[in-house]
């Protein structure tokens, strides 16, 4: 399977979001920004950090980037696109995704290892998951409280559209365990046609049993069955 | 001797160019945590009757264009295409 890893000047996760590829066997390529053509590619990453520095808003300028145009056309032929952390605040920029991530409701930049809940199995992303299994996957943004509208919010439910919602440790979906003010403990999303998932957490720094745990390798195994 | 007259630039020099501004904002109802924080400071320092603060973006775009409906219109444009999120802000523009 082949993948590619889209990187933009700020981008900091590109390389252990490659690394987590290589591990699980994907032929892995890197993409600079100013490319106009994309390889021949069965899932794009778009990997977490700063991209621009999160000049105007977080993910906006990349979202308007010479590759963008490419990510687009590439997701709407069905290609599988994965955006992690700011990777998912450039996917809502490009509309790619639908919603927005705004400002910590604390205003703090949040670093930790936060519990999940798989919310959709039955998808590309998520199949080697169980349904509601707790995962405990790192998290470290500044902007990563979901919002999106009432009538998009109804649509993410009633199309099984969310793909983990934070939790305690019992998989308990409450505000406690809310890190960031996400609408309804939001911290991934799939499109319509559930070829594209956006998430807040990083699953590749969870992928190596003597740095972290092994969480985040059934994200990148299910992509690859 | 000579005195120094040569100003860097002025604005608004060139007949054919317009100013303008766009300020961006929250919706009413999406939370402004910054904006909160900020108003709860100027309560602290005891400022009275203060109803609320908002925090937004303050841009000065000039343009070359000798039609103000036009340049009005490109504005437009840049506003939905890059300066706004229309899902959570608000935007005005203001010919300087």
């Amino acid at each position: 399977m082949k993948s590619s890893v889209i990187i933009f000047p700020g981008s900091n996760c590109d390389r252990d979001v490659a690394v987590a590829l290589e591990k699980m066997q994907f032929k892995n390529q890197m993409v600079w920004h100013k490319e106009t053509s994309l390889p021949k590619s069965d899932l794009i990453v778009i990997p977490g950090g700063f991209s621009y520095g999160d000049y105007l808003r977080s993910g906006a300028i990349a979202g308007k980037s010479l590759i963008i145009d490419e990510v687009i056309k590439a997701a709407n032929s069905g290609c599988l696109i994965l955006g992690i952390c700011n990777g998912f605040q450039i996917l809502t920029e490009t509309g790619l995704l639908k919603g927005t991530l705004l400002r910590n409701k604390n205003l703090k930049f949040i670093n930790k290892d936060v519990n999940i809940k798989v919310i959709n199995n039955k998808t590309k992303f998520s199949s080697k998951y169980k349904l509601n299994q707790v995962l405990k996957i790192n998290i470290a943004h500044n902007e990563g409280n979901y919002f999106t509208n009432n009538n998009h919010l109804e649509e993410l439910k009633k199309e099984n559209l969310i793909a983990f919602k934070y939790c305690d440790e019992d998989g308990e979906i409450n505000e406690q365990s809310n890190p960031n003010g996400a609408k309804e403990n939001i911290a991934g999303i799939f499109n319509s046609k559930k070829n594209i998932l956006g998430m807040m957490p990083h699953p590749e720094r969870m992928i190596d049993r003597s740095i972290s745990n092994t969480d985040g390798i059934n994200l990148f195994s299910s992509l690859l069955s | 001797m000579k005195l120094i007259s040569e100003k860097p630039y002025r604005l608004n020099s060139k007949k054919n160019k317009l100013k303008f501004s766009v300020t961006v904002t929250l919706k009413k109802d999406v939370l402004d945590p910054q904006g909160k924080v900020v108003q709860n400071t100027v309560t602290n320092l005891g400022i009275k009757n203060l109803k609320s603060i908002r925090q937004g973006k303050f841009f000065e775009i000039e343009i070359d264009e000798n039609d103000e409906l036009q340049a009005n219109k490109k504005i437009e444009e840049i506003c939905k295409k890059l300066l706004v999120n229309l899902i959570i802000e608000d935007y005005k523009i203001n010919k300087l």
